[in-house]
């Protein structure tokens, strides 16, 4: 049984179809990447997986003992959070709202939480500094605690690396094959970074209104399309 | 000093003042932390010209001015909750449409009825006499209302202001929370703005919000903050228009800009510091 599984989705946004008839599957412990260009659906895609959009046709099924609430979303950095005022400690403690419910106060579990997956990212020194005082991978990794207090199995990381500088980026790259391979979170990520893509996805996803190719990352390598969209982005680099 | 504060407490219309303005500016200080960081500062002025239209068609109609002025304002602010949610016209916009669009009304109802009128400017500026007894009662269900529901979902409020779409991807209703923090500001403007003013009353929800993000640097020490100045600066603004005979509102919000201006100060030098 697949985390996710996608049936045959068409997915509109503003009365035009941006998906359509998109399958594919996340197993337990799978790093999936979806790559395709701006405009290919990627992030309307990862709206309906977070289950903030319906599908217009098709089934999105989760399996695995996945709940909808239970996947750890690392958004795109946005500039809304520049001023605002919140410890890093009050950032990470909230992803574990999903497990609260209607109680209204975290218990000693959901802050011991905080704080392992705080260590894990190595933000711990961190905790009492303000959010909008850090560095733009030292924000990254807050966001990572967030999403992994808020989920035990599936990560879903929406252009994480992105105005993150070279060397910060590969670190953030390996934090999350770390944790992948170790924690066996699956990780789902929708990315512009071919080569570090190729790096360590073990699937791929690459869209284009619909899949153009899913598959492991050794057969997108040899495929056709794959050689065509990896030669593209050599280029670009 | 002393003999004026006392002087100043045996005045029951004083008295009931300074309870349903630390009431008010308590809860408008809470709520107002989330409006601010949430960008819709301007909601509080949209909804206080509401407010004004409300209060002078009830006056035509010689209704309650509470009863009619509460359901439209609390109707208008789930409007624009509504419109600069999800629509063509953006946030800014649509508060400029319905606040100019309600004030003309309010000005259109005034002078086809009483007229310019001490009323009027009342409603305009504010008047330390109009807290009844029965606004004391219901500023008193209000704070309550707005403290218990705040505490409650204190976690929750935070997350939507802090990243609405995480929120909503882990389940927090996000859209119930943004209705309800614009239905406890509606009623807390209609409550407040008699006293400060309809011009006046949306300072409360700014001011003490932005003043204490120039020092605090978590969002709890900002909430708690926020209350502490709202309320002070609240008293002190009230003893100031006593004292001198000034109109309420304005002493409260010349108080409230010392103390922003306080706080810049201290902020800016706090962080040369490090």
């Amino acid at each position: 049984m697949a985390l996710i599984k996608c049936e045959n989705i068409s997915i509109a946004y503003e009365g035009q179809t941006v998906v359509h008839d998109l399958s594919f599957e996340v197993g337990q412990a799978d790093y999936l990447c979806i790559i395709g260009e701006n405009g290919s659906g990627k992030s309307t895609l990862v709206k309906s997986l977070l289950g903030l959009k319906a599908p217009a046709k098709g089934k999105i099924i989760l399996g695995d003992g996945l709940k909808q609430n239970e996947i750890g979303y690392l958004p795109q950095q946005t500039d809304v959070q520049k001023d605002f005022p919140a410890s890093v400690y009050e950032v990470v403690l909230s992803g574990r709202l999903n497990s609260r419910g209607f109680r209204p106060f975290y218990t000693a579990t959901d802050k011991e939480k905080a704080r392992e997956n705080m260590e894990l990212l190595g933000i711990q020194d961190l905790e009492r500094q303000c959010f909008r005082d850090l560095s733009g991978g030292q924000k990254q990794r807050v966001l990572l605690a967030r999403a992994l207090c808020a989920t035990k199995k599936l990560l879903l990381l929406d252009e994480p690396v992105t105005g993150l500088d070279p060397i910060v980026t590969q670190e953030f790259y390996q934090l999350i094959n770390e944790i992948n391979k170790k924690s066996g979170i699956a990780v789902v990520m929708v990315s512009h970074d071919i080569e570090s893509t190729m790096a360590y996805a073990s699937h791929i996803l690459h869209l284009q209104e619909t899949a153009l190719f899913f598959g492991s990352a050794m057969d997108y390598q040899r495929s056709e399309i794959g050689q065509a969209f990896l030669r593209g982005g050599e280029h670009h680099a | 000093m002393l003999e004026k504060m006392i002087e100043m407490f045996s005045y029951p219309f004083m008295v009931r003042a300074i309870l349903v303005g630390s009431l008010v500016s308590l809860c408008s200080a809470l709520l107002g932390v989330s409006l601010v960081l949430k960008r819709y500062s301007m909601i509080g002025d949209g909804l206080s010209h509401v407010g004004f239209g409300a209060l002078a068609i009830a006056t035509a109609m010689n209704a309650a001015p509470l009863g009619v002025a509460i359901p439209i304002v609390i109707l208008a602010a789930v409007l624009l909750l509504r419109i600069s949610g999800n629509s063509k016209i953006k946030g800014d916009g649509a508060i400029a449409l319905i606040s100019t669009g309600a004030l003309a009304i309010g000005v259109m109802v005034i002078s086809m009825t009483t007229g310019m009128n001490t009323d009027v400017y009342n409603y305009m500026f504010g008047s330390i006499l109009a807290m009844s007894g029965k606004d004391v009662e219901l500023s008193m269900i209000l704070s309550a209302a707005v403290l218990i529901l705040y505490i409650l979902f204190y976690h929750k409020i935070f997350a939507i202001t802090f990243d609405e779409t995480f929120a909503r991807a882990t389940g927090v209703r996000a859209n119930l929370y943004n209705t309800l923090i614009a239905v406890l500001t509606a009623v807390t403007i209609v409550l407040g703005m008699r006293m400060m003013g309809a011009l006046l009353i949306s300072s409360l929800i700014i001011f003490p919000a932005l003043t204490s993000m120039r020092i605090c640097k978590t969002f709890k020490s900002v909430i708690i903050n926020s209350a502490i100045v709202s309320v002070v600066c609240l008293f002190i603004g009230i003893a100031i228009s006593y004292i001198w005979a000034t109109p309420a509102g304005a002493s409260v919000v010349i108080v409230n800009m010392g103390a922003l201006f306080l706080y810049t100060i201290v902020g800016s030098v706090k962080n040369r510091s490090f």
